[in-house]
């Protein structure tokens, strides 16, 4: 497991009050936004436990939208998001001592469903993609693909990164059931490029492929 | 750094010859496949935002969405402009900054987190006051500022920095903990009194509640910046005299992370206990949110 750094603690450069109701909430729909990685018109916010007791008073309710937006956590234009937006956005909340203290699950244009964590400092964990366990902080460049559960899919995704010469720092996979759909991402130390994006596309029973940009 | 303890820390340094930052600027190089003259840079850029805030915060009295916070810096400058602090110049300035930066932070303001925006006000008031006051220059204040990096980084190991998951004691417990250590490095300690000094801090700090009234992070959050900054030195000039922790760091950090686990989810960050339940409290919530 990767240790923290420096600037996990020093950091981010933001805008307030707080590191994990703001910042990690413009985080987590930031990352969310480039998983979507297609145009938003809708979207649908349920806030847990902390975040849905103290989130409007921290602005985590603003940040989430921002983020969505692809606004940065120093945005000082978060503070008006509502008046700026034209994304139909919606806000639940709820309780749930299962979950998260600070969790939010984010449904985008009735879609994609995924779900995260603001786990202090400004950090954040993107914990489910439609239903499919991952474990994401936006640290790496990532290729996060969904595809049928069959054997040969790991080595053939990861020989086409591999040719690109790009090293690979972690590897996850998780599936509902043997033969069903399964998903996959990789960590990577490099950008990868559309290239290799695309040639995953081209793998037979690859449903769904996106590269996921690091957080800056 | 790949290290988990303190222990670890103080081995590596001895062994290697190397302060905490050196360690810690060259492993930070490393994992981002850069040079240590670009992370400097990048510390430099935070030290940078830190003064523009103490700056523009300096100079507001905008209040909060709550109506109730926001001008305690003004204040505090104008009786500075009519009496001389109890302490001293540096005092003045060490509270002054602190209020700045936290009040600048309920704003929506632009802060640098250290180690969460509720903090934000301890570190950057202490290094840039001393600084200032002792003359030193920016490499001395970046060698500080990642002293007090390393030393979150090495804690965040064993206790997330969130009053949600630890209470307070783990975002200005620890950033007063950072604090002491990065003013003992700046002051020129070694290892073994920088070490005590954010043992020392921390120690006071254990069991300290998230109770935020209304849930903004305002009241006690706001005071309790400056009042954690001057902790936080206190905690520096006791280990620079070569007073010890009698509990060794690691196993305070230890101690954090229990009194953390055994704090009822009441006083960590749900505004369901403490503070925020005082009459005071819930009726300042009836007039903001109805």
């Amino acid at each position: 497991m990767k240790r923290k750094g420096l600037f996990d603690v020093i950091s981010p450069i933001m805008i307030g009050p707080s590191s994990s109701h703001t910042a990690g909430a413009i985080r987590l729909g930031l990352l969310a936004r480039y998983i979507y990685n297609n145009p938003i018109k809708k979207v649908e916010f349920t806030l847990y436990n902390s975040f849905a007791q103290t989130g409007k008073g921290h602005g985590t309710d603003k940040g989430l939208l921002a983020g969505i937006m692809g606004y940065y956590v120093d945005d000082v234009r978060t503070k008006n998001i509502f008046s700026i937006t034209d994304i139909d956005y919606k806000y639940n909340f709820a309780e749930d001592l299962s979950r998260h203290p600070n969790s939010v699950d984010i449904l985008i244009n009735d879609d994609m469903m995924i779900s995260g964590n603001s786990i202090g400092a400004g950090e954040i964990r993107i914990t489910s993609i439609n239903g499919f366990s991952v474990n994401l902080a936006g640290q790496y460049h990532t290729v996060l693909l969904m595809y049928k559960d069959k054997p040969g899919m790991i080595s053939r995704a990861s020989k086409l990164i591999q040719d690109r010469n790009i090293n690979i720092a972690s590897l996850h996979c998780d599936r509902n059931e043997k033969g069903g759909t399964a998903s996959m991402y990789f960590a990577l130390d490099a950008d990868p490029s559309d290239e290799i994006i695309e040639d995953i596309k081209n793998i037979d029973d690859v449903y769904f492929v996106t590269k996921v940009r690091k957080l800056d | 750094m790949n290290i988990m303890t303190f222990d670890e820390l103080v081995d590596l340094c001895k062994k290697n010859n190397k302060t905490i930052y050196e360690l810690s600027q060259e492993s930070e190089a490393a994992e981002a496949d850069t040079t240590v003259e670009a992370i400097r840079e990048k510390v430099k850029e935070h030290i940078n935002t830190m003064y523009s805030t103490i700056k523009i915060g300096m100079t507001s009295s905008e209040k909060a969405i709550s109506n109730w916070c926001g001008d305690d810096c003004e204040k505090l400058q104008v009786r500075y402009s009519h009496h001389r602090a109890l302490f001293g110049k540096l005092f003045e300035k060490i509270i002054t900054y602190s209020l700045a930066t936290i009040e600048e932070n309920l704003r929506m303001g632009k802060v640098v987190a250290c180690p969460t925006a509720g903090s934000c006000g301890i570190v950057p008031s202490v290094l840039i006051a001393a600084a200032e006051d002792y003359n030193y220059d920016i490499d001395t204040q970046i060698d500080a500022l990642i002293t007090a990096g390393a030393i979150g980084a090495i804690i965040s190991n064993k206790v997330q920095l969130a009053g949600a998951v630890a209470g307070c004691q783990a975002e200005c417990g620890v950033a007063a903990a950072m604090c002491a250590g990065a003013l003992t490095q700046m002051l020129g300690g070694n290892i073994t009194q920088i070490l005590n000094a954010v043992a020392l801090a921390m120690k006071n700090l254990l069991g300290l509640t998230c109770d935020p009234v209304c849930g903004l992070v305002e009241v006690p959050c706001v005071k309790r910046n400056p009042i954690l900054a001057i902790h936080a030195v206190t905690a520096s000039e006791l280990a620079l005299a070569g007073i010890e922790s009698k509990i060794p760091l690691d196993e305070v950090i230890d101690a954090v992370r229990q009194t953390g686990q055994l704090m009822s989810p009441m006083l960590k960050e749900s505004s369901l206990a403490g503070l925020a339940t005082t009459k005071t409290a819930l009726k300042l919530k009836e007039k903001i949110f109805g």
